[in-house]
């Protein structure tokens, strides 16, 4: 992994190739990325960048983080992560990462994380199957059965079950979706295909590590 | 505007004529064969149009063969050269899905004058 910048999902739409062809896009806006600081294996124990983006007030401000933003002397920003990048070492505190570190055909990883679905049940969480819905059955979208009652491990649910529970609001990454088009002018990436998450939420977009052939 | 609309915006066409559901057209389509690009003719009703902007598609039917055809066309494709509106139609639907049931006589459409 050698690139990487922080972005915020703004929507989908479409484009037209040159020879008509429609593409379904992710737009992610991705302005003002600053390095905070640089991390070492002298001072930190391993190499990494971290990379900061998005506006936030003032007020919302720690005064820890304050300090932080004081020294590497830049306006606060909303999202930080570190990446390990692999030449870490030549970015220092205070420069700006644009979009132009991609260029159009690239193959990225994008993270983010997933819209929160609440409280799910088995067959939208974890796609089992419905029940019938006639002939006297009331088991419609129940999870069925949980585990035999023989000797051994008889008794209890095993651990790691798929179950109800909470749904989505976790990180997730999709490999390998292509950059169709870089505009630096207006600090936009549009990325073929959906990526994690709302809109208006942050992303990670990293050259993906699965290559491959194209 | 948010930059959505922006993106959408820049790439709608602005040669297109405006036509509607019941108007017959003739859709110059461009069309690839082997390392050739010619262009290839369409013309028949137009039977819907669906969606807004950049994603808006419309359907034009035609009857070769006794087969009826129907093809769909985004209307701000690169791919189509022009769109020729060969006559306007008087209809009082939006989706003229019930022409796909009639034939002969019944399937004529009056011309707006």
């Amino acid at each position: 992994m050698s690139k990487a910048i922080l972005g915020r999902k703004l929507g989908m739409t479409q484009i037209f190739t040159e020879d008509g062809q429609v593409v379904p896009v992710t737009v992610v806006e991705s302005s003002k990325n600053v390095v905070i600081q640089n991390k070492t294996i002298e001072n930190d124990g391993y190499n990494a960048v971290q990379l900061g983006f998005g506006d936030i007030k003032e007020i919302k401000v720690t005064k820890p983080m304050k300090g932080h933003f004081a020294k590497a002397g830049i306006a606060p920003v909303k999202f930080i992560r570190e990446m390990r990048l692999a030449d870490a070492s030549e970015y220092k505190a205070g420069d700006t990462i644009g979009v132009d570190i991609f260029s159009a055909g690239e193959l990225v990883d994008v993270t983010g994380t997933s819209k929160g679905k609440g409280f799910a049940g088995s067959i939208k969480r974890h796609n089992f199957a419905c029940g019938p819905m006639g002939h006297g059955s009331k088991s419609h979208r129940e999870p069925g059965s949980t585990g035999a009652m023989i000797s051994g491990h008889g008794g209890r649910v095993l651990k790691g079950k798929k179950l109800p529970g909470h749904m989505g609001s976790e990180q997730v990454t999709v490999q390998r979706l292509s950059v169709v088009k870089v505009d630096a002018e207006r600090n936009l990436l549009l990325i073929k295909g959906a990526i994690p998450g709302p809109k208006k939420s942050f992303v990670v977009i990293k050259n993906t590590v699965k290559p491959g052939k194209n | 505007m948010n930059i959505i609309q922006v993106l959408e915006q820049e790439q709608l066409r602005s040669d297109i004529p405006v036509f509607a559901p019941g108007d017959t057209v003739r859709v110059h389509v461009k069309v690839v064969e082997g390392t050739r690009e010619r262009v290839q003719m369409f013309e028949g009703v137009v039977i819907g149009r669906q969606g807004t902007g950049v994603r808006e598609t419309f359907m034009v039917r035609r009857v070769s063969y006794g087969v009826g055809v129907e093809r769909t066309f985004p209307v701000h494709s690169p791919r189509l050269e022009k769109i020729d509106v060969v006559r306007r139609g008087i209809v009082r639907r939006a989706k003229l899905y019930y022409l796909r049931n009639l034939t002969g006589k019944a399937a004529r459409i009056r011309e707006k004058r």
